[in-house]
């Protein structure tokens, strides 16, 4: 491989879609060799057939140990790697343990070479998980209106309220017990069900 | 205790006197508060208790001592004041090897020396034929496994890295391997072995007791820095671990203590499974014959759950003989302090009763006696080796 050539980076993920932030992250880095590896079956024979100088695997994945077996000198494995981080990268380490990612520089990369990769990595799964999370939050928000929504009709009907004065039924309760409209809301309907 | 502890494991039936320790209140009784942490490989394990994200962890012995040693990663000095597991292990292999090795077998099929040799046979007519070498799978560079492997083999004269090819397996992936014919045989711990015969896809050839009597394989892991620091929850840890490892080996507790483990957040497999491996009751083939071994695991019982530096020099000692390692007396006593019966002492309150001489406590199937005050001399004594000691 030439100093200026871009390495060649395999990406070994079981989720698409961080595999997908991630590919184009290193692409709009100037990294244009890259491949994603989503089947873990012969990951080793995978791995020889494209012959990486970089392999990125997320944590999550059993087959990092399969990985680890890269560093031994056996005949099962025809390029070892030279070296992970080095004792002085703990602090890399760090970041990517926390970040859920781990690299492997395969032999014949530059170590400082791998620096703005893992780099790069890490901030992608921080992103994804930021990402993940704002799913997460967006999705139980939408829960939370469909249950306030039959709670207020369950009020309405209930107590001849109108849609307005059942939100701020359900509001003050809420405020009043230090709770959430949602849990509010949920407690009506449970207590609904249970009184048919 | 303020802040709860992080111990990871990974699920396998040897964590067994950790989950229980926490499931069933031993830590708790000790003032520990205490999470668990499933992991998926031992890389995270030992990169997580490396950085300090996990206090402790089930850790394979060896691992242990190559993070100790900085092999094959960064170097961080661990201690080990407890000993999980003796044994444990199987070797299992795909039907069709297991035909193969029984019609060239001369002798007992229980008998490793004779298994090894059979393979050999089959190992030397596959070559001549043109056919692709067998593949192996283990857990882990640095696993009691991947050493078990390789000691059974090369007492039959196979070289494991030029003639047979051994290939790294998460335990969960193996029985679908042996299935799909991506590896002909594997030496992993339970309850993998046993859910490949159940599958019909393997057979049980030999229990890790039979390579080896008595073989370290999962240490509660510490790192030494945090140890020094803590030597009251390191106690307190030991003393729960071995109350709970004397509770998983009462013969009247193994039912609940197999329904502990299959729960989904330990191990997650049949509590009957558990129940066999707790019990050294192993189907070993589809037909349903039984072997049944007291030695098969050892959690609480022979003590067992002293760390015996002795078997951390032997483990150092395959790493040197496989190349993993280089020989010198300095890495040999890292290694062995690694594993420190004296906190485990200290903290349980016994002496005199473990201290008796326990030099010859490995008792391999082949090879001279194993002296760590002569590992060269024991390593010379193999033709197959990597390393020159």
């Amino acid at each position: 491989m030439g100093a200026e050539s871009s390495p060649k980076i395999a990406i070994v993920d079981e989720n698409p879609i961080r595999a997908a932030i991630l590919e184009e992250g290193l692409r709009e880095a100037g990294f244009t060799d890259v491949v994603r590896i989503n089947e873990m079956q012969s990951l080793l024979s995978r791995i020889y057939a494209l012959d990486p100088d970089v392999i990125v695997i997320d944590l999550e994945n059993p087959s990092r140990d399969v990985l680890e077996q890269m560093f031994q000198v056996s005949r099962a494995v025809r390029r070892p790697i030279a070296m992970f981080v080095d004792q002085s990268d703990a602090a890399s380490i760090q970041a990517s343990v926390d970040a859920g990612v781990s690299a492997y520089i395969v032999d014949g990369l530059k170590k400082e070479r791998l620096k703005p990769i893992l780099d790069l990595c890490i901030s992608r799964f921080n992103a994804f998980s930021r990402l993940q999370d704002e799913l997460d939050r967006t999705k139980s928000a939408l829960e939370d209106r469909k249950v306030i929504d039959r709670a207020k009709g369950i009020l309405m009907k209930a107590k001849g309220l109108s849609e307005e004065e059942a939100y701020v039924l359900l509001r003050s309760t809420a405020m009043r017990e230090k709770k959430k409209i949602g849990e509010i809301a949920q407690s009506i309907l449970t207590a609904s069900e249970l009184l048919k | 205790m303020t802040k709860p502890l992080h111990i990871g494991f990974i699920p396998l039936i040897d964590a067994a006197a950790l989950i229980v320790a926490v499931d069933k209140g031993f830590t708790e009784a000790e003032g520990l508060d205490v999470a668990l942490v499933r992991e998926v490989s031992w890389s995270n394990v030992r990169d997580k208790l490396n950085i300090g994200l996990f206090d402790a962890a089930h850790l394979l012995a060896p691992v242990a001592i190559a993070s100790s040693l900085g092999l094959g990663h960064i170097k961080v000095a661990i201690v080990a004041p407890f000993n999980l597991s003796l044994n444990g292990n199987a070797i299992t292999v795909s039907s069709a090897l297991h035909a193969a090795i029984m019609a060239e077998i001369n002798g007992d099929r229980f008998d490793p020396m004779a298994t090894a040799l059979a393979l050999s046979r089959v190992v030397t007519t596959r070559r001549k034929r043109g056919a692709e070498p067998l593949t192996f799978g283990m857990t882990f560079p640095f696993s009691t496994h991947n050493y078990q492997l390789r000691f059974w083999m090369a007492a039959g004269g196979i070289d494991p890295d030029e003639d047979v090819r051994l290939v790294v397996l998460p335990p969960p992936y193996m029985v679908d391997s042996i299935a799909s014919g991506q590896v002909d045989g594997f030496c992993v711990g339970a309850p993998w072995n046993s859910i490949a015969v159940d599958r019909g896809v393997g057979q049980i050839l030999h229990f890790g007791s039979e390579i080896l009597a008595r073989a370290a394989e999962k240490v509660l892991a510490i790192r030494q820095g945090w140890s020094e620091k803590n030597p009251q929850a390191v106690a307190a840890l030991v003393r729960a671990a071995a109350g709970a490892a004397e509770f998983v080996e009462q013969p009247e507790n193994r039912t609940e203590v197999a329904r502990i483990l299959a729960r989904p957040e330990y191990v997650g497999v049949d509590a009957d499974v558990i129940l066999r491996t707790l019990e050294g009751r192993l189907k070993i083939s589809a037909d349903g014959t039984v072997r049944e071994s007291s030695r098969y695991l050892l959690v609480g019982r022979e003590g067992a759950p002293r760390p015996d530096p002795v078997q951390a020099s032997w483990l150092y000692a395959q790493m040197v003989r496989w190349g993993q390692a280089a020989a010198s007396p300095q890495a040999l006593t890292t290694a062995m302090a690694v594993f420190r019966p004296d906190l485990y002492e200290a903290a349980i309150g016994i002496q005199g009763e473990h201290r008796r001489d326990r030099s010859n406590s490995i008792r391999a199937f082949a090879g001279p006696d194993f002296d760590p005050a002569d590992l060269a001399g024991y390593l010379a004594a193999f033709k197959l080796r990597r390393g020159l000691p």
